[in-house]
Order: structure tokens, then C-alpha cells, then sequence
């Protein structure tokens, strides 16, 4: 039996990835919206290793909102990438600064 | 009629006629306009002469007519007062207005705002019988500015002239200052009496005669010093004594049927007036007459030698009125209230007769006014002349004509007087005599005698004025001759004044009477110190011309003095007009510019805008800063709550 | 009619309201007529509506009249309370007046966005109704602060070149003084137990400390109003920048709210600490009239010109108020009256010039009396009214006012009377610049007299000033018992 400890390991290195991935990521818009799924892994990993832990099954059936969400956010977020490329010529994070102050 | 209807009805024509030219004048045309104004004012003549013969059949009348506003208990009300000194301002006012109006038809014939003189004209005849009907201080304050209102449009009355509408502003400002201590006294008064009522004032005066007020400095003053000194500004201004004297030669830029209806007849003596209707007042307050009499003698004296000087025709005469308010003045404070209202209506007519006279010739010359241009107009202008001889010798104070029984009144009453200062006065007023003799027979040898200076093109056209100028000329001059028979021996024993004003320090043991007076001219100073003065005249202008010349050159320090009126005029202009100025641009640049606009106002958005400018430097614009920036937060946070 | 009977008030305040909403429905330029004279009807049946406000109303009584209460926000005590005095009487006639003015004055001159401007002027003439009818602490502040809006929106989007400038420094310093006026009115809510009740406010004992502070934040914001020394420099600005139009309503009407406000919660409020600063705001008040009357008079834009006579004689609104003397307060009101119509006669004779020739510079002009006869007699006559001259209703207030003063104090007077000297000066030197001399700019040679639409304008605010200055004994009829039961409320101390 795998000790619940290294779930929640592996659910924080997960979540460690993704942050760096959407800060230290200079150059692609598309990395971060993938980090961003990234992160919400990390949480779904320990929703599932807590709902087994305790016997609660309502952790795995949150797991199925917070996939649904990421699914829409996922979706809206390309449509949104793509109509920023076509304004802009370009998903350079470090080019999108308009709302420099 | 009622009484009431009659006395409103005499300013009110007025009112009208003037409302009548000055609105409607371009419509109802010229003739009408004149027929108006001329028919309004006549009416009130009219009237005026009806209210006086009624006055003096012993029917005083004093009572309101409606109440202007009533104001923390105070009633402040518009009514008449009628008594023998109004009577006698209300007919002398009426009747020069008349001759005036009459005369003007003749001067003003050509000029374009003919109808709008009519209407101002006849608006200041409505204000200034306002003025002395009042039975209040409130109306008389009205028909003061009222007066003052008129003059400013009159003198300014060809606007595009720059000398015009300088004179008119500064006619106005300067009343204005009078005006300060004139407003300041109706507070004095209101805030001792409690009422704007002259007769409850006067009734309440000698009871509070010694009230005292602290001023500055730990002094103490009688409040009736301060009400009269405050009230006496405004009549200075008013009646152009030093120092306030400066707007009135000026004030010649009008019309000169102006000068002679409102600087000198009428509105100048608003002044005298006003201290005569105060005298229960004044009388209780010596400081305040000495301060009447010194600065009415020097007035007498100072503009007496400016007028030696003058060249123009018109400014001769402004300053022999000058002197001549300052001889009013020293009447005044000499206690010798009636005096002063009698030498003011003999003054009225014979000075307007020689303002209109000097108009008659300045018509006659094409509007050329000075005097070195003229001469030898006697045998063109057989009536001017003869007017303005007329007037001359009753300004100079040769018996038997007005000027000479008024002036000679003044004389003894000042000789007489027991007012600190009187002896300084007596030897003005005495000078004053020989000077007026001088400069007004200057005039009549300048213009109407010697040889004709003028050029080719003008004496071709010289005639004699037509009737409308000429018949108010004899219509002068006939109580320019009389007035003084007729009127000095009421107006010395109290009669004719009664009670509406004070019984001043009377001259013992001298007949003042007609022929008393008379028989006594020889016999005294002012006679033949006038008499010195025309042969002097004579002297310097037809027989020898090159004496004032050279005496010019002699005195060059003396004469510069007198061309530059002593300087008052650079000085206000310098102190007041250009310090206010002055003054307000350094107040708008530094106070309100930099200090209030700059420095506080814009200078806090200046702090709000560099704090946001250093603030703004965070807002990068990159997500990954934000992110990183939430990241911190929250690691942040966490801490906070798990480790503290 | 018992809408009238009893909601006379509120039909004066929301009629003209409603009247901007359908006005501004009416909509685009090509309409510019039907709003034009859609707002000319509802500006004319608000002041006919507001007739019976003067005829009816009992003088002798200082009572509240016209009394409407009804709750509003229960949650709070908010009440929707409404009623007029002998002060505030005047005042809305006024407003109604010069509404109606106003809305005559831009007929032409507004050619875009007709129906906008003119729902801006019917919108605030309901929220200035409001301000000087409201009883209750919350429905006066939000007449307060609303009005700005319309005025915000009048100055910044038909103003001048710098109409930006001027109308952010406009709503900046006026709302930055009615703030500390909300807090005020939330403690005051708090230490009455609960309520917004101004006639409360009234009754309410105070300690001396807490009395100072809440004058003090009264006075900042009617102080910025009014506007007094040192807070008075956006009024020039505002004036400057505004349409004619604007500049009247602010000269005549949005600065006697200030006044108003002194009058109708600061004084009553705090009357002690009214007593106790009163010797400042005398100062300031006569620092308005000395300094402010030299700055007017090197101004070389007619509109700063007028705009900086317009401070010096709120001045003597502020002196009149707090010498706390009959003759002096009775005479500052009649002076709020007066300089509605005279500052705002001024205008717009200035805007009658700026129509033709576009232009505020005084040099400009010159010899204009030569091409317009008819408009220089009625600029002379509201300048000799600004001027003080007797017969005119500017006299009348400052006669009042000094006369009162000089009974407390003789050098108060002295230096407030200073203003016949230098108030002519500078009105008159204008006059001097722009109506008489010789014609010297080609352009002024070519100008136009009035039509007939100006000349109704004017004549309805000359026949105003000459009827307040030949007889305001029913001015002062009105005020009298209202006045005399504030100034002895004020005399007698809450601590």
C-alpha cells in the first residue's frame, strides 16, 4: 500500500511545475494554459488521494466539477488565445503588456 | 389736489418726460423728444412754484409715501419732506432745468443723441428733486447716486471721445470715495438714532449729543463728530471740495448745457445742501465745522488761482465754481447755514448764465474753446455779451448785483464766526475775492474784448446765437441781478429758512439788510478788493496783453504749479489708479496664480500624479508577474495564518 | 387640485426632472426644435408651478410649510421630507426664474446636442428645487452631489477649449468639501439616536468640541460653494470654460446653495461654535471683498472678470450671515437674490458678445454702444446694479448688509463699503473698455444689436433687479420671520 504521503508529493511537485511553468514561461501563451491545467491536476491528485484516505467518495465527485471546469476554461481560453493572435500577430507572453500602467 | 399728489407729481413728470425721450426718442422724433422732456420739467416748475408759494404760507409738509422695506424693526421709507429749504432747491432746480432744456435746443441741434440728452437731462432733474424732497436719508442717498449716475452718462455723453469717457469714470470713482464716508455716515446714524428719519433723528440729536465712541488708538470721539465728518466725505466728493475736486474740471468734457445744469448749478451744490439739511447735526459738533470751514476755505483759495491760468473758456468757469462751492462750504462752517443755501441759489443762476453764456460763444467759434482764439466778440454777440457781463459782475460781488449780497453774507458770517479756524477762513475768503474778480473779468476782456484773434474762416461765420440760447441767457440774468434784492433780506433775518434749518452764529450789531448792505459796500474790504481785481484784469488783458506773459516767465516755478492743478491729478493717478492696479496683478499672479492655484490646487494633484507615477511602475502589464506576485501572496498569507 | 395642494414641492422638484427625461428622449439634432420648445414648456410650467409657492405661503409664520414626509429608507430613519421657509422661498423662485432664462438664452446658441443641454439645465433645476427644500440629511446630500452631474456634464461637454480642465477641478473641489459635509451628517445621525431629520439636527444639545468639528466640515463644503477665500479658484475657471448658459446658473444659483447650506444646517447646528469662529470667516469674508475686488480688476477676460466679482459679493453674503445681526442677514439674503440676477444678467450680456464675435478678451471690444445701442443700455444698467447703485437690487443688499454691520462693528463696515469704491472701479473700467470709446476692431463694426429673443431675455432680469431695488419690502416681508426665529435660535447656546 502506497502511504498517503506520496500522493501528496506527487501532488505538490505537480503544482510546483505548473507555477513555475506559468512564470518562468516567456514566450508561449499556450504553455501557460496548459500549466494552468497543470495546476488543476495537482489539486485533482489530492482530492482523489484524500477521498480514498478518509472512504468519502464526495472528494472524487468534486474532481468530476473541477475536470468539467478545466475542460470549459480550456476551451474558452484557446478561443480567446486565438482571437489574441489574430489581433496581435503573436502569443509572446512577454509581448502582451497593455495593461502596463 | 392733495398735497401729496402734488408733490409726487413733480418728479414723477419728470420721471416720465425723461423715460418718454430717452426710450421712446426714436420713435415720437426729435421735436417731440424736446417737447417732452422741456413739457415734463416745465410742469414741475410749474408745480414747484405753486409747492413754494404754499411752503411759505406756513403749509410744511412731512410724510411718507411708501415703505421701500422694513428690515429687523427698521422702517426704511421713501417720503417728502417740504419746508422752506426744500421749497427753495425744488424751485431753483426746476427753474434752471428749464432754462437749460430750453437752451439746449439751440446746442445740441446738430448732434445725433439729441433725444437721449432730453432723457438724461430730464432724469436728473427727477433724481435731484428726489434728492431734495427726501425726508430721509435712505432717498437722499438714492437721489444721490441717482445725480451721480447722470453726470457719469452726461459727461461721458460723446462716448467715442477717449478724454470723455476717461472724465466720466473718473467723475464716478471719485464720487465714489465721497460715497464710502457718506454710506458709513447712514450707518453711524442708523446705528446711533436707530431710524433714517431726519426728523426723528433731529429730534433725538441734542439728546445724544454727548455719546462717545472709542476710535483707534484709545481715542475717544462724539459720535456726532464721526456722523458728520462720515456724511460731510460724501459731500465733499459731492460738492468737489479738496482733495476730492480732481473730477470735476474734468467733468467739462460734457455738453456744456451739462456743465451748467449739473457742475455748477445744481448737482455740485448737493453737497451744501446736504450740510445744511444736517445742520441740527453739524451744529452739535465743532470739530466737524472747523474741518467744514478749513477745507472749504481751501478750496476757496486753491482752485480761486487755478482758474487764473486756464485758457480754456469752460475750465475758467469750472474752477470759478470751484472756489466758489468752497466759499458755500466756509459758510457752512461758519454756522451760517442760510447763508450758504442763499449765496447756492444766487450761484445756481448766475453761474449757470455764465456756463451757458461761454456755451453761446463756444457754438458761435465752431466748438473751439480757448480763449487765446477769441476777442472782440462784443459787437458779434451783443447779448452774450451783455449776459456775461451780467454774470461776471455778480460772481465778482459788485453791488447791486446776486453774487455781491450772498458773498458779502459769507464774509461777515466768516469774519464773525467763533469756529476754530475762522481767522485762516476770513483771510482766504478775502483773497478769494480779488482772485474772482480777476479771472472772471480775464474772461469777459479774453473773449469779448481786445483784438480778433480767431481765424478768417470762423469770423465769417460768427452771428449771434439763435433765440432758444439767447432767451434762457435773459432769463439768467434777470435773477442773476434780483435774486439777491430780493432774497437777502428774508434769508438773513430766519425768515425765509424758518426752522428747517439752524439758526447760525448771526453777525452782531451789522444791518444785514438790503440797504443796509449796500450803504455799507463802500465802506468795507470786499468792495473795492473786487474792484482791484476787474482794474487788474483790465490792466493785464486790454491794456497792456504782455504782463501776464512776462509774469508767467517770472514766476515760471508758480505758474507750473498752478498749469498742473498742484499735481492732484499725478498723484491719484499714480497712488490709486495705478497702486490698485498694480496692487491686483501682484494679488492675481502670487496669490491666486501661484499660492492658491499653483501651489495648493495643482500642487495636490502634483502629489497625487508622482505617487501614481512610482506606483504605476508595478503594473507591468506580464502575466507572469501578476502570477508570481499572487503566488508570493498567498505563500504569504498562508504563513501568516500557520506561523504567527 | 390636491396634487398641488399637498405635494407642491415635489411637483416642483420632479416635474422639471421628468421634463429633462422626456426632453433628452426627444433625442437626436434633427428634433433640436421639438426639444428646443418642449423645454422652453416644461421651464415656463415649473415657474408658473412655482407661483403658488410665493402667493401662498404664510409670512408670518417661520414655520415649515409645504410640509410632504413620508418615509423613504426605513432601515435608517431615511425620510423623504420636504418643506420651505421664508429663506429657501425665494430662492426656488429664483431658480425657476432664471431656468426658464437660461433655457431662452441657448435657443440658438446650442447646435449640437440641443436636447441634451437642455434636459442637463431642466434635470438640475429639480435637483436645486431639491437642495433648497430638503429636510432630511440624506435626501439634501444626494440633491447636493447630484447636481454636480448636469453641471460636470454642461461645463465639460459644451464648454471652451479647456473645458476639461475646468470642469475636473469643478467637481474635484466642490466634492472634496461635501465628503467631510457626509460625515458630519453621519455623526450627527449617530448622536441624534438615529435620524436624518435637519429640524432635529437643530434641536440637538452639543458639546463645544464636537460642535467645532462639525461646523468645521460644514463649512468646507459650503465654503468651496459659495466659494470663499482661499477656496475660490475654480469658480473662474468654470465661468471661463462654461457655456453662457451654464456660467448664469452657476453665478446665480448654484452659489447660494453654499450660502443656503449656512444657513439651513451649519448656523442652526452648531451656533456656538458659529459665535466662536465667526471672527474668521468675518475676515475672510471681507478678504473676498478687498482682494478679491483688486484681482477683479486687472482681469482682461470678461467672463474672470465677472467670475471674480461674483466672490466678492458672496463675500458679503458670509459678512451679513455672521454678524448675526437682523438688518445684515435680511440684507445678505436679499444679496443672494440680487447677485442671481445681476452676475447672471452679466453673463449673459458677455454671452450676447461671445455669439457674435467669439471672443471674452475685454480689448477685443470697444465702441460697442455705436452698433448696439439697445444692448449697451442694458449692460450699463447691470453693471451700475453690479456697482451697487440705489433704484437697482444690488444696492439693496449691500445697504443692508453695511448698515447692519456698522451696528456691530464700525470697521468691519469701513472695510466692506471699501467695495463702492473698488467694485465700480472695476465694472465700470470694463464697461469704459467694451461698450463706450471709438470702434478700433473692424468686426465690432459689423456687429448686430440685439434680436428680439435677447432682448426678452434681459428684460426679464432687468425688470427683476429694478423691481427688487425700487420696492423689496415683499423680499423682505417673506424672509422676516424666518430669519428672526434663526437668528434667535443661534443666540441661544447648546451647551
Amino acid at each position: 500500500m502506497i502511504p498517503l504521503s506520496h500522493y501528496l508529493i506527487v501532488g505538490a511537485l505537480l503544482f510546483a511545475v505548473s507555477v513555475v511553468g506559468i512564470f518562468l514561461n516567456r514566450k508561449n501563451l499556450v504553455i501557460i494554459l496548459m500549466a494552468i491545467e497543470l495546476l488543476l491536476l495537482a489539486a485533482n491528485m489530492n482530492f482523489v488521494a484524500f477521498s480514498h484516505y478518509l472512504q468519502d467518495l464526495s472528494g472524487q465527485v468534486f474532481v468530476f466539477f473541477v475536470l468539467t471546469v478545466a475542460a470549459a476554461e480550456a476551451a474558452i481560453g484557446l478561443a480567446i488565445l486565438i482571437v489574441l493572435f489574430r489581433t496581435r500577430r503573436s502569443i509572446n507572453v512577454q509581448d502582451l503588456d497593455r495593461l502596463r500602467g | 389736489m392733495s398735497r401729496e399728489l402734488l408733490y409726487l407729481l413733480i418728479p414723477l413728470s419728470c420721471l416720465a418726460a425723461a423715460l418718454l425721450a430717452g426710450f421712446l426718442g426714436s420713435r415720437i422724433g426729435r421735436v417731440n423728444a424736446h417737447r417732452s422732456a422741456i413739457g415734463g420739467v416745465g410742469l414741475a416748475f410749474i408745480l414747484s412754484c405753486v409747492v413754494g408759494w404754499d411752503v411759505f404760507s406756513g403749509n410744511h409738509f412731512n410724510g411718507p409715501v411708501y415703505t421701500w422695506a422694513v428690515s429687523g424693526g427698521t422702517h426704511f421709507e421713501i417720503g417728502f419732506l417740504i419746508d422752506p429749504l426744500s421749497a427753495v432747491m425744488m424751485v431753483v432746480v426746476t427753474f434752471v432745468s428749464l432754462m437749460v432744456h430750453i437752451y439746449t435746443i439751440g446746442y445740441m441741434a446738430d448732434d445725433p443723441g439729441y433725444t437721449r440728452f432730453f432723457g438724461y437731462t430730464a432724469l436728473f432733474t427727477f433724481a435731484m428733486l428726489m434728492l431734495v424732497m427726501s425726508n430721509n436719508f435712505l432717498q437722499l442717498f438714492f437721489g444721490w447716486e441717482g445725480v451721480g449716475l447722470v453726470s457719469y452718462l452726461l459727461i461721458g455723453f460723446w462716448y467715442e471721445r477717449e478724454s470723455a469717457i476717461r472724465a466720466n469714470l473718473k467723475a464716478f470713482l471719485v464720487n465714489r470715495v465721497g460715497d464710502f464716508g457718506f454710506i458709513l455716515g447712514i450707518g453711524a446714524v442708523l446705528a446711533l438714532f436707530g431710524s433714517l428719519d431726519y426728523q426723528s433723528v433731529f429730534d433725538a440729536a441734542p439728546t445724544l449729543a454727548g455719546t462717545t465712541v472709542s476710535g483707534p488708538f484709545g481715542s475717544e470721539w462724539h459720535w456726532m463728530t464721526v456722523i458728520c465728518l462720515l456724511l460731510f466725505a460724501g459731500a465733499m466728493g459731492k460738492s468737489a471740495q479738496v482733495p476730492l475736486h480732481v473730477w470735476l474740471p474734468d467733468s467739462m468734457e460734457g455738453p456744456t448745457p451739462i456743465s451748467a445744469l449739473i457742475h455748477a448749478a445744481t448737482m455740485v451744490t448737493a453737497g451744501i445742501f446736504l450740510v445744511a439739511r444736517m445742520s441740527p447735526l453739524f451744529s452739535l459738533s465743532t470739530t466737524a465745522l472747523t474741518v467744514v470751514l478749513v477745507i472749504g476755505a481751501l478750496t476757496a483759495l486753491l482752485m480761486a488761482f487755478v482758474a487764473l491760468v486756464q485758457t480754456d473758456i469752460k475750465r475758467v468757469v469750472a474752477y470759478s465754481t470751484l472756489s466758489q462751492l468752497g466759499y458755500m462750504t466756509v459758510a457752512l462752517g461758519a454756522s451760517a447755514y442760510s447763508v450758504a443755501i442763499f449765496h447756492l441759489a444766487t450761484h445756481a443762476f448766475f453761474k449757470a448764465l455764465l456756463f451757458l453764456a461761454a456755451g453761446s460763444v463756444i457754438i458761435a467759434m465752431h466748438h473751439e474753446q480757448d480763449m487765446r482764439r477769441m476777442g472782440g466778440l462784443r459787437k458779434l454777440m451783443p447779448v452774450t455779451y451783455v449776459t456775461c457781463v451780467i454774470g461776471s459782475l455778480a460772481l465778482a460781488g459788485i453791488p447791486p448785483f446776486a453774487g455781491f449780497f450772498s458773498k458779502d453774507a459769507i464774509i461777515e458770517a466768516v469774519h464773525h464766526s467763533s469756529t476754530p479756524g475762522a481767522g485762516f477762513a476770513y483771510v482766504a475768503v478775502l483773497i478769494g475775492v480779488v482772485l474772482t474778480a480777476f479771472y472772471s473779468f480775464r474772461l469777459v476782456f479774453m473773449a469779448f474784448h481786445g483784438e480778433e484773434r480767431m481765424d478768417a474762416k470762423t469770423r465769417s461765420h460768427l452771428h449771434e446765437s439763435p433765440w432758444v440760447v439767447t432767451v434762457p441767457l435773459i432769463a439768467l440774468a434777470l435773477p442773476s441781478v434780483l435774486a439777491g434784492l430780493m432774497l437777502v433780506n428774508p434769508a438773513m433775518d430766519g425768515s425765509l429758512f424758518g426752522n428747517s434749518v439752524v439758526a447760525g452764529s448771526k453777525p452782531e450789531g451789522l444791518d444785514m439788510t438790503a440797504v443796509g448792505m449796500l450803504a455799507h459796500a463802500p465802506f468795507a474790504w470786499p468792495f473795492w478788493l473786487a474792484i482791484i481785481g476787474i482794474v487788474a484784469a483790465w490792466v493785464c488783458y486790454c491794456l497792456r496783453p504782455e504782463l501776464p506773459v512776462r509774469a508767467a516767465e517770472r514766476w515760471s516755478g508758480l505758474y507750473r504749479l498752478l498749469m498742473r492743478k498742484y499735481g492732484f491729478d499725478e498723484f491719484y493717478q499714480w497712488v490709486f489708479a495705478d497702486g490698485a492696479r498694480g496692487l491686483g496683478r501682484v494679488l492675481w499672479e502670487w496669490g491666486d496664480r501661484r499660492l492658491i492655484d499653483g501651489w495648493m490646487v495643482n500642487g495636490a494633484a502634483g502629489v497625487v500624479a508622482r505617487t501614481a507615477g512610482l506606483v504605476r511602475r508595478i503594473q507591468s502589464g506580464l502575466v507572469y508577474h501578476y502570477a508570481f506576485a499572487m503566488i508570493i501572496g498567498l505563500v504569504g498569507l498562508m504563513s501568516w495564518f500557520l506561523f504567527r | 387640485m390636491t396634487l398641488l395642494d399637498h405635494h407642491l414641492l415635489s411637483v416642483l422638484i420632479w416635474f422639471p426632472v421628468v421634463g429633462g427625461i422626456l426632453v433628452l428622449a426627444a433625442g437626436n439634432d434633427r428634433r433640436a426644435d421639438t426639444a428646443r420648445w418642449a423645454a422652453l414648456g416644461f421651464s415656463v410650467a415649473t415657474f408658473l408651478l412655482s407661483i403658488p409657492l410665493w402667493s401662498r405661503f404664510d409670512r408670518a409664520s417661520a414655520d415649515m410649510q409645504f410640509v410632504e414626509r413620508l418615509p423613504w429608507i426605513e432601515r435608517f430613519q431615511i425620510e423623504y421630507s420636504l418643506g420651505v421657509d421664508g429663506i429657501s422661498v425665494p430662492l426656488v423662485l429664483l431658480t425657476t426664474l432664471l431656468t426658464m432664462v437660461v433655457v431662452m438664452a441657448g435657443w440658438q446658441v446650442i447646435r449640437d446636442r440641443v436636447a441634451q443641454y437642455f434636459a442637463a439645465f431642466l434635470i438640475m433645476e429639480g435637483l436645486m428645487i431639491g437642495v433648497f427644500c430638503a429636510l432630511d440629511g440624506i435626501l439634501f446630500y444626494l440633491f447636493w452631489e447630484a447636481m454636480l452631474i448636469p453641471m460636470f456634464l454642461i461645463i465639460g461637454i459644451w464648454g471652451g477649449p479647456n473645458r476639461v480642465y475646468a470642469a475636473i477641478k469643478f467637481f474635484l473641489y466642490t466634492l472634496l468639501g461635501s465628503l467631510l459635509m457626509l460625515v458630519a451628517l453621519l455623526y450627527l445621525y449617530r448622536a441624534s439616536g438615529g435620524s436624518f431629520d435637519l429640524l432635529a439636527f437643530h434641536q440637538l444639545p452639543l458639546a463645544a468640541g464636537v460642535q467645532t468639528l462639525v461646523f468645521l466640515a460644514f463649512f468646507a463644503a459650503f465654503a468651496v460653494k459659495i466659494p470663499m477665500v482661499p477656496v475660490h479658484t475654480w469658480l473662474p475657471d468654470a465661468h471661463v470654460e462654461a457655456p453662457t448658459g451654464g456660467s448664469v446658473i452657476l453665478a446665480a444659483i448654484t452659489l447660494k446653495m453654499g450660502a443656503y447650506g449656512f444657513l439651513r444646517l451649519a448656523l442652526p447646528i452648531a451656533p456656538d461654535a458659529a459665535h466662536q469662529i465667526a471672527p474668521i470667516i468675518i475676515g475672510l469674508s471681507l478678504l473676498a471683498v478687498v482682494y478679491i475686488a483688486l484681482v477683479a480688476l486687472v482681469q482682461q477676460d470678461m467672463k474672470k472678470l465677472i467670475a471674480y466679482s461674483s466672490i466678492s459679493h458672496m463675500g458679503f453674503v458670509t459678512l451679513g450671515f455672521f454678524v448675526f445681526e437682523t438688518r445684515a442677514m435680511e440684507g445678505a439674503v436679499v444679496q443672494m437674490i440680487s447677485h442671481g440676477f445681476v452676475s447672471g444678467a452679466l453673463f449673459l450680456c458677455v454671452g450676447v458678445l461671445y455669439d457674435r464675435l467669439h471672443s471674452r478678451e475685454i480689448a477685443t471690444y470697444g465702441g460697442v454702444i455705436k452698433v448696439m445701442p439697445v444692448f449697451a443700455l442694458f449692460i450699463v444698467f447691470f453693471a451700475m446694479a453690479n456697482a451697487g447703485l440705489p433704484g437697482t437690487s444690488g444696492f439693496v443688499g449691500e445697504f443692508l448688509v453695511i448698515l447692519g454691520t456698522f451696528s456691530v462693528n464700525g470697521w468691519y463696515a469701513a472695510i466692506a463699503a471699501l467695495t463702492l469704491i473698488v467694485g465700480a472701479a472695476y465694472t465700470l473700467w470694463m464697461v469704459k473698455r467694451v461698450v463706450f470709446g471709438p470702434i478700433e476692431n473692424p468686426q465690432v463694426a459689423e456687429l448686430k444689436d440685439l434680436d428680439r429673443r435677447e432682448f426678452a431675455v434681459l428684460m426679464i432680469v432687468a425688470s427683476g433687479v429694478l423691481i427688487i431695488g425700487v420696492w423689496p419690502a415683499p423680499l423682505l416681508e417673506v424672509m422676516d420671520a424666518s430669519v428672526d426665529r434663526l437668528l434667535a435660535h443661534v443666540a441661544v447656546s447648546k451647551l
